[in-house]
């Protein structure tokens, strides 16, 4: 059985690691400025890990193996554990997990802690069961006001958010249900939720944050790259949680301000 | 240690007071221990019809019929929901802890018989309306096991959320005073009634771990108790503890001024200790058999029980790494991490103390052995999806997906089972008098370590690829389509790994009434359920109260008779 034991933990062990690093299941492309950060920090991690997770459990089942009854004709060793062993141990994981963790501390305050740029596009992303609205403040920069008592999802878009168009501001938000982007410049984020917590999940720009009723959190990033990028929700917000996606198109400068004018447009 | 002799009663004789409403925490244990078998069995045949949905969402089931995404979620909460509390917190605290902590610190009984029956029985009664929520109108609700509000807060945030989620609530209320109840008699008995000679610092890890577990339990019910008064409040009566102004599909609702964020913190305020709740009573087992298996001292006791108390210390001060995307101050999330990590080194120094406890031993394959072998395996590799999760950057593409479903099913679900399982098959014998039979337990093991595995690994790569948990389906996102495959052999694993489950209910009922009889000491023990009598009788130890000489794991004594000194042999263990 010592043999068996070895056999089944080093296969389980040399499977679990063999799909880690030949990516056969990877992180999605990264398409944001974080990306090259969190991929980075991820490998570090997964390295660090999988060099532990080898350790113990080759280890493991090495000892199950060299110790069995039938095997071991010396004596047992009578020790109630080594003191200076403990410490070593504790100490270097204590400092491979710490340091771990301060490592990655920077790129999770840049996105936070500091207010977006001066030239940075504002979008406002509200959930509600089961839609993404995405707004866009017009020539104003402003964001106009909304009432609860206005909205109507059946109608959606601005109508869904309830804009209350007797706002002077409210006049030129533009309200849709696709997000579009420029690329390559930073995207101020106010993200909002009206009836239940839905999370802004975009994978491929490593970015996720709960939308809250009742709280405007404000959030930076900045798309690197030109294309489409799916959006999902990723807070349990009810029977249509899982099919409450969206979709990010990043395009050009040009095709951006074509875009919105086209809505804009429209609205008129 | 006073007032032994008080709790000395004599055995009931009618069946009722003998085997329903006992006294006797033997019976007690049992009972917990029975409850959980059936808990356990229902949240596993939920857990197969979510996973036969994920693969083939359009087919009718017999019985149950067509799978809708909301009888997904409501399959979903349900499944977590019963598992954490009928089944993680029930087994390993209150039905193993229940029969042997009083008989391995040499008690009687536990200190407060009558309150250990009404514990039971409330935890009886929070089951039976848990259950009960299935069949209410709506069914049972969809907001998860974590009941994040306000979707939990609501009355029409979707099916199963009327009268199904006031059930839901009430019955994890419920739980809460049973485990007060629980908590504050484990917690007596191990400060009173210890026999003489037994100091804390001789008691087995299995009752360090059961004594700690009480603690985090007394401190961590009593908040999700309050927690839960609240929400009901806010369902019924139209308070805004935890709802905001909202406009639930057009229709704007009563409620003003509350915090969704305020359930989440009081929620993980008690969730993270009960993810201690689940394990440590594990770790307590698998300390107790690898020393007893590997026929050698555990390795480093003190360092192991000092590793105990930091976890319990640290478990109060990390919840908020459950809520690094949550919208609370991203500040804030520099101290949980860093807590986060802390709690990883007392978790390693006892994996380390594990393996310590292997080295230059002479290790028997018996099949409680194998689990706590298993137990280790599982530990290391759930944990070590720890350090991921806990760093906030890594956190925002991992957090909510599939990785995070395999970190705690691995580490707090299939460890903690891997655990029950170690500790049934060890104390099986002396709770029936038998022997379970060995050839189908290693059968059995074998397919549930490698099934759990086949299960719980490929989530990672799952949730690293960014499939997100709580969808019922997985055809409206492109990019998720890749990942079929892996999904459909983790359904595989799962019917192949539930389907072994009945291998071991068969060898544990069989065995009940047909297995070869069990001596005193089986294994070759030397903790004090050993020394008595197979199965113990009403007063645990037969009219005489043991005395203890040596700490609990005295094996491979150079010069010793045997390779083992029982606790109670007064013959002399060099003093270390």
């Amino acid at each position: 059985m010592g043999l068996a034991l070895l056999v089944i933990i080093w296969l389980i062990t040399f499977f679990s690691t063999y799909f880690f690093v030949a990516q056969t299941w990877w992180l999605p492309h990264g398409a944001a400025t974080a990306a090259a950060f969190i991929d980075h920090q991820f490998a570090l991690t997964y390295v660090l890990m999988g060099i532990v997770f080898v350790a113990a459990q080759g280890a493991l089942g090495w000892l199950v193996w060299k110790y069995r009854a039938g095997a071991n004709n010396g004596p047992v060793e009578y020790s109630h554990g080594n003191t200076k062993l403990e410490l070593i141990w504790t100490t270097l994981t204590a400092v491979l997990f710490i340091g771990l963790n301060l490592m990655g501390s920077h790129v999770w305050a840049s996105e936070r802690f500091d207010p977006a740029g001066p030239d940075s596009v504002p979008v406002e992303v509200t959930g509600m069961q089961f839609a993404w609205y995405f707004r866009y403040p017009g020539a104003d920069g402003k964001f106009g006001r909304t009432e609860p008592k206005l909205m109507d999802p059946s109608a959606g878009n601005e109508a869904a958010l309830g804009l209350d168009t007797t706002d002077p501001a409210a006049k030129d938000d533009v309200v849709t249900g696709t997000m579009y982007l420029p690329v390559g410049r930073q995207v101020d984020l106010t993200l909002r939720a009206v009836d239940v917590i839905h999370s802004f999940f975009v994978p491929s720009f490593r970015f996720k944050q709960d939308a809250v009723p009742g709280l405007a959190i404000h959030m930076h990033f900045t798309p690197t790259e030109i294309g489409e990028y799916e959006i999902a929700c990723a807070e349990l917000c009810g029977l249509g949680h899982y099919k409450m996606h969206g979709m990010v198109h990043v395009v050009s400068q040009e095709d951006f301000d074509k875009w919105l004018a086209a809505r804009e447009a429209e609205k008129q | 240690m006073v007032a032994q002799d008080a709790h000395a009663h004599a055995g009931p004789q009618g069946f009722i007071r003998k085997y329903v409403f006992s006294l006797d925490h033997k019976v007690i244990g049992i009972q917990y221990y029975f409850l959980a078998l059936v808990a356990v069995f229902v949240g596993m045949a939920l857990s197969l019809l979510m996973r036969i949905h994920m693969i083939w969402p359009t087919a009718i089931l017999p019985i149950v019929g067509e799978i809708k995404p909301e009888t997904y979620l409501q399959l979903l909460t349900m499944h977590g929901t019963i598992m954490v509390f009928f089944v993680l917190t029930t087994a390993p605290q209150s039905g193993f802890g229940n029969y042997f902590l009083p008989i391995q610190i040499g008690a009687p009984d536990m200190a407060f018989p009558v309150l250990n029956m009404l514990s039971f029985w409330t935890t009886f009664v929070a089951f039976v309306v848990m259950l009960a929520a299935f069949f209410a109108v709506g069914g049972a609700p969809l907001h998860g096991w974590t009941g994040y509000a306000p979707l939990s807060a609501l009355t029409n945030s979707g099916p199963g959320e009327q009268l199904g989620a006031d059930l839901w609530i009430t019955s994890i209320a419920i739980f809460c005073i049973a485990s007060l109840m629980g908590a504050l008699n484990f917690i007596t008995t191990i400060l009173d009634l210890r026999a003489k000679g037994m100091t804390m610092m001789r008691m087995p890890l299995t009752c360090w771990a059961w004594f700690i577990t009480a603690i985090l339990g007394l401190l961590a019910f009593g908040v999700l108790l309050s927690a839960g008064i609240l929400l009901l409040l806010d369902r019924n009566l139209g308070t805004s503890f935890y709802v905001p102004l909202v406009v639930v599909n057009g229709q704007v609702m009563g409620h003003k001024g509350g915090s969704p964020l305020l359930w989440q913190h009081l929620f993980w305020f008690f969730g993270h200790p009960e993810v201690y709740i689940a394990i440590l009573p594990g770790m307590g087992v698998a300390s107790q058999l690898l020393s007893t298996f590997a026929r050698k001292p555990i390795f480093g006791y003190k360092a192991m029980v000092y590793a105990l108390m930091a976890i319990g210390i640290l478990g109060f001060v990390v919840w908020g790494h459950h809520m690094f995307m949550s919208g609370m101050s991203p500040y804030s999330a520099f101290a949980f991490s860093i807590m986060t990590m802390a709690i990883g080194v007392p978790s390693a120094i006892k994996t380390f103390n594990w393996l310590g406890t292997l080295y230059k031993a002479k290790i028997r394959f018996q099949t409680p052995m194998l689990y706590a072998i298993g137990f280790v395996s599982l530990f290391v590799s759930g944990g070590l999806s720890g350090p991921f999760l806990a760093q906030p950057v890594l956190d925002i593409p991992l957090h909510d997906t599939a990785f995070v479903v395999g970190h705690f099913h691995l580490i707090m679900g299939v460890a903690a089972i891997f655990g029950m399982f170690a500790g049934t098959y060890y104390w099986f014998p002396k709770m029936f008098g038998r022997m379970m039979n060995e050839s189908w337990g290693r059968i059995h093991f074998v397919i549930t370590l490698v099934g759990t595995y086949c299960i719980f690994m490929p989530m990672h790569y799952l949730g690293m690829a960014g499939q997100p948990r709580r969808y019922s389906q997985f055809t409206e996102l492109a990019y998720l389509q890749h990942l079929m495959p892996l999904n459909r052999f983790i359904t595989y694993a799962a019917i192949v790994t539930i389907a072994a489950q009945f291998i071991f209910v068969i060898n544990l009922f069989w065995s009940m009434f047909k297995g070869p009889k069990a001596s005193d000491n089986p294994w070759e023990a030397t903790t004090l359920e050993w020394t008595t009598a197979t199965p113990p009788p009403h007063d645990n130890f037969g009219g005489h109260t043991p005395v203890v000489y040596h700490g609990p794991y005295e094996y491979s004594v150079p010069g010793a008779a045997k390779d083992y000194v029982m606790q109670t042999d007064p013959a002399g263990v060099a003093a270390h």
